[in-house]
């Protein structure tokens, strides 16, 4: 048998006389600690998994794409100081034809070496083969899109490269560091249905695409140390004569950039979310310690007298809490693990990768433990300082009784019933207490508000995106930029209803040291399509001059209205332009600029020119309308905003709701364990005063009243300062949460209001009236000969 | 008679020990200048009315307490001068308490209360022998709370022995008993000091007790008013209250 200390004994059986507490301390801890398992153990295995694929298959550090230029430029691009490897190659957008799917998608094909792999960027083959040299139609397929269609080896689908229609057969299936993250040309939200990377031969590629000895996309790795700026800088002075559309390091590499901002958002989420658990933890230990070391005043006295140190004392204390942050610790991190694994489950379906394995690694466990231990620690130590400090000559002493005045309510002259005063003299007279108590449940409010603000925010952001801006049905993007003639032909495409040009442009936006280089978009000066809507829902009109953008983009390159800003056009004459910015606009997605078409013509010196243009479409005739744009030799790109709308609503489900329902089940743990633990002390307090009044005739109702007055007293305390916990920590969250990729706005409906109130109200009546049911069992004899 | 019987050495030499306690704005005067001595295995019971300053003088001597001026010696050691860590070492190696109230553990057994003291202390007697010794080896597992009053200041009276205290100081331990009860406790109490050769002090207001010691102190108002030496001990079963 193991010895254990009597110290350790007692320990032991005091955690089991104050089960119900320590029970719904430890579930608030392992709460916290779930959460800081699960984001933390999500970020390592992205991190490690990241990490892994990038060096295995070779992740370029530079991308860059052009026009065309000759194969010889090699050299040169190989010769800038830092480049390690150069990769060269032909990538083009068109559009595909896949059996069993009315839309048409989007392939983006990629040359690839026949014979020999990729030197950058290379592709992993999941299922197939790799393809052969002289098979111009054989392709490898993203395994994404691949999946979303049924498509296997040996399957076929059907693209319009370069106005031909071509059959091509899928021989492999393939992922790459390069496509993590795969979202559609020019949209947000990732739809593996319509948009699909072909892997494709190089000498095949070229020559349907005019690019035999040329190529159109760079991409570049670096020696360690070298300045990815520097060698984009000079690559960008190589490939402008050809049409350099200016290079992008790693960092802004769209997939690269959606999984690295993921990341951070896991880590900031990992510190803030377990932060208030454990702080609600450390809170409900020291109400809970406080109490437990009053009641325990003899015996602390008696060991005290036996010879026991003060810090032999405070330490077995300290370890009553350090076992109940250690159990909570335990459940968390098996928690955490579980819902972990959940979540890998999600990623899974956002990031592909060869394999995501779900991975808790032992330092994210022993940290969880840590912290957890930490927030115990603190917790007991103020309590137990306090209790341990105590002479032992005054320790042997009863406690004190308490002091009691009459209530502020009651100075103010107001009469109250007895069970009234007795209520609000004891909230006065341990005004610390009753504070920790409105903090808790605050939280508790807050949390509850801050996921249905959330959910609502992201409802929000759809119905604005999908009502209010993309009120277009289709969206086609040309080949090349065409004439005005371009227009009348798409309006007279089956059940087009109405149609508006878009003239977009690849653009290096420059102010002063800053530059960013996206789609500037031409579009009539109200569109009624495709529309700028700011954050109060507004559509915003574009002036006659002048450049507009949205405000993030404005605090990227620094510049107010009213400022000038350089417009390097990277393509056709490449002319560089001063152009005053006119207005910025709090836009809730993506980063963008805008100009009034006409505006835009006469900057770049074109006639009417268009480079795509958005759609009203009957419904009826989506169908007929599909399958002509399937065959247009003109269209590079078709979007569909239902398509999309539906993506969106997919992945909000799949992901924000569980979210969701994470907050409400901490939220409530939370609220209970608070609520409880108030209800087990006010009765362990004034067990002996409620048995008297039960003695003296007192109903249990009305003895009832009295505790739980307390309660509901404090928890109606909670709501104001739960809205503005609630408020802020969503105002702070969808802060950190809002990138270039969205904004969030901050919307509290009376809605969320009501539902947080409610369900914490809930959680705190039920934990109430668990209380409530030990008063029957109120032993009036031993209690009033109890000695306090 | 002199308050010094130094029989076979001293024990304690208290000198002008005053105690005075701050209770909000009240002074209050607890002890007024105290002098005396304790001999080893001598038996002495401090007499005296609630307010005397019994607790306060034996809080002191067993260091719980610190005088506010005066100075205790223990074989010779001031105690006024130790600090805290070394009032804690000498109550764990020299001193056993007992108290009115008994001040168990009450999530731990009997001889699991004992244990607590054997844990800490060098050469102590097994838990088992300390209960045997008052009567209780056959109740060692049993909680405080299945235990009767006098059983239980048994427990605390065996936790106070087993560690061989050179000092046993107890505070009222039968004021909370019926007689019967209160003379098992005392026997017990009266057993340790002969056959350990205990030096032990007995508070009480029950001037019956006086009778079973070898001297008896009784204070008044903070001060000794008498010192008396029994020519006869009674043992606990012939006192009469």
């Amino acid at each position: 048998m193991v010895r254990v200390a009597p110290l350790d004994r007692k320990l032991l059986r005091d955690l089991v006389e104050m089960k119900g507490q320590a029970l719904a301390i430890a579930s608030v801890v392992a709460a916290g600690v779930a959460m800081f398992v699960t984001y933390h153990s999500n970020f390592d295995s992205l991190r490690r998994t990241q990490g892994a694929y990038y060096e295995r298959y070779r992740f370029a550090d530079v991308f860059a794409s052009l026009k065309r230029a000759p194969q010889r430029l090699e050299e040169r691009i190989a010769d800038i100081p830092g480049v390690a490897q150069v990769d060269l190659r032909v990538v083009a957008d068109v559009t595909l034809d896949v059996e069993g799917y009315d839309e048409p998608a989007t392939g983006r094909l990629i040359s690839v070496p026949a014979e020999g792999r990729p030197r950058l960027n290379e592709v992993f083959l999941r299922q197939g083969r790799w393809i052969e040299p002289g098979r111009p139609d054989e392709v490898v397929v993203s395994e994404a899109f691949a999946n979303a269609h049924h498509l296997v080896p040996g399957g076929r689908l059907a693209a319009l490269i370069n106005g031909r229609r071509r059959e091509l057969q899928v021989v492999g299936l393939g992922l790459s560091p390069e496509y993590v993250y795969i979202i559609p040309p020019g949209e947000l939200i990732p739809d593996d249905r319509r948009f699909g990377i072909l892997y494709m031969e190089r000498r095949a590629l070229g020559a349907a695409f005019d690019m035999e000895g040329g190529f159109n996309d760079v991409s570049l790795s670096l020696v360690p140390g070298a300045s990815a700026e520097e060698a984009i800088a000079r690559l960008d002075r190589v490939l402008q004569p050809y049409g350099g559309r200016g290079a992008v390091p790693r960092r802004l590499q769209i997939s690269h950039w959606t999984l690295d901002n993921e990341l951070a958002q896991l880590q900031s989420f990992g510190i803030l979310v377990p932060a208030i658990f454990l702080g609600v933890a450390a809170f409900l230990l020291n109400v809970a310690m406080t109490r437990a070391l009053a009641i325990q005043r003899p015996q602390i006295a008696a060991l005290k007298a036996l010879g026991y140190s003060n810090r032999e004392i405070g330490w077995h204390y300290v370890k009553w809490s350090l076992v109940i942050a250690f159990a909570g610790a335990l459940v968390g991190i098996g928690g955490g693990a579980w819902l972990g694994r959940g979540m890998i489950a999600i990623y899974n379906g956002f990031f592909r990768f060869p394999i995501l394995l779900y991975r808790l690694s032992a330092s994210v466990a022993v940290n969880a433990s840590l912290v957890a231990l930490a927030a115990g620690a603190v917790g007991a130590l103020l309590a137990v300082r306090r209790a341990v400090r105590i002479p032992p000559a005054e320790a042997m002493r009863p406690e004190p009784p308490a002091r009691y005045r009459t209530s502020f309510v009651e100075s103010r002259g107001l009469r109250l019933t007895h069970a009234t005063r007795m209520v609000l003299r004891n909230v006065e007279r341990q005004p610390a207490r009753a504070l920790a108590t409105v903090v808790g449940i605050s939280f508790a409010v807050g949390i509850l508000l801050f996921g249905f603000v959330f959910l609502d925010a992201m409802e929000l952001l759809a119905e604005v995106q999908f009502s209010l801006v993309q009120r277009q049905d289709v969206t086609v993007s040309f080949v090349e930029p065409a004439s005005s003639r371009a227009l009348h032909e798409v309006a007279s495409l089956p059940g087009v209803m109405a149609v508006e040009p878009v003239r977009t442009v690849a653009v290096r936006l420059r102010h002063g040291h800053r530059h960013r280089t996206l789609a500037l978009s031409g579009m009539p000066a109200r569109p009624q399509l495709s529309r700028i809507v700011d954050l109060e829902g507004r559509a915003v009109s574009l002036p006659p001059e002048g450049l507009m953008m949205s405000r993030i983009l404005g605090q990227v390159l620094g510049v107010t209205p009213g400022d000038e800003v350089v417009v390097e056009v990277l393509e056709g004459a490449r002319p560089v332009r001063a152009v005053k910015v006119v207005g910025l606009v709090d836009d809730y997605m993506g980063v963008a600029a805008w100009m009034e078409i006409g505006a835009l013509h006469r900057m770049l010196r074109e006639a009417q020119t268009l480079s795509g243009a958005q759609m009203m479409v009957d419904p009826r005739a989506l169908d007929a309308l599909y399958r002509r744009l399937k065959a247009l030799p003109r269209v590079a790109g078709v979007a569909v905003t239902q398509a999309a709308r539906d993506a969106f609503r997919r992945i909000m489900a799949q992901n924000f709701e569980i979210i969701t329902i994470f907050n409400v089940s901490f939220a409530v743990i939370i609220a209970f364990g608070v609520v409880y633990n108030s209800a087990r002390i006010s009765l362990s307090e004034r067990s002996r005063e409620l048995a008297s009044l039960r003695v003296l005739g007192f109903t249990i109702a009305e003895i009832s009243l009295i505790l739980l007055g307390e309660l509901a007293l404090l928890t109606l305390l909670s709501v104001v300062p739960g809205l503005l916990v609630g408020w802020g920590l969503s105002l702070f969250v969808l802060r950190s949460f809002s990138s270039e990729v969205y904004r969030i706005p901050l919307v509290v409906t009376s809605a969320n209001v009501a539902w947080s109130i409610l369900t914490v109200v809930a959680a705190a009546t039920v934990s109430g009236l668990a209380v409530r049911r030990k008063l029957d069992r109120l032993d009036l004899v031993a209690v009033l000969k109890t000695r306090e | 008679m002199s308050a010094d019987t130094a029989t076979n050495g001293l024990v304690f030499e208290a000198r002008g020990i005053t105690k005075v306690y701050h209770m909000g704005e009240v002074e209050v005067h607890a002890l007024r200048g105290v002098d005396l001595t304790l001999g080893a295995r001598e038996f002495v019971v401090f007499l005296g009315p609630s307010g005397s300053g019994k607790s306060t003088l034996l809080n002191i001597l067993g260091g719980l307490d610190t005088p506010t001026s005066g100075h205790v010696l223990y074989h010779g050691r001031d105690l006024t001068e130790a600090d805290e860590g070394e009032l804690t070492l000498y109550r764990r190696r020299h001193v056993g308490f007992v108290f009115q109230f008994y001040n168990l553990i009450p999530s731990l057994t009997a001889r699991e209360n004992v244990a607590l003291v054997t844990e800490i202390v060098e050469d102590p007697m097994p838990p088992e022998e300390a209960l045997r010794l008052v009567g209780l080896g056959a109740r060692l597992d049993h909680f405080p709370a299945q235990l009767s009053g006098g059983e239980q200041q048994r427990v605390a009276i065996a936790r106070a022995i087993a560690k061989r205290p050179a000092v046993l100081l107890c505070d009222e331990p039968t004021g909370a008993l019926d007689i019967s009860t209160g003379i098992v406790v005392l026997e017990a109490i009266a057993r340790a000091n002969q056959e350990l050769g205990t030096c032990t002090a007995v508070i009480t207001h029950n001037a019956a007790i006086a009778a079973m010691a070898d001297r008896v102190i009784r204070l008044s108002d903070g001060h000794v008013a008498s010192v008396e030496a029994n020519a006869t001990k009674r043992s606990p079963g012939e006192l009469q209250w």
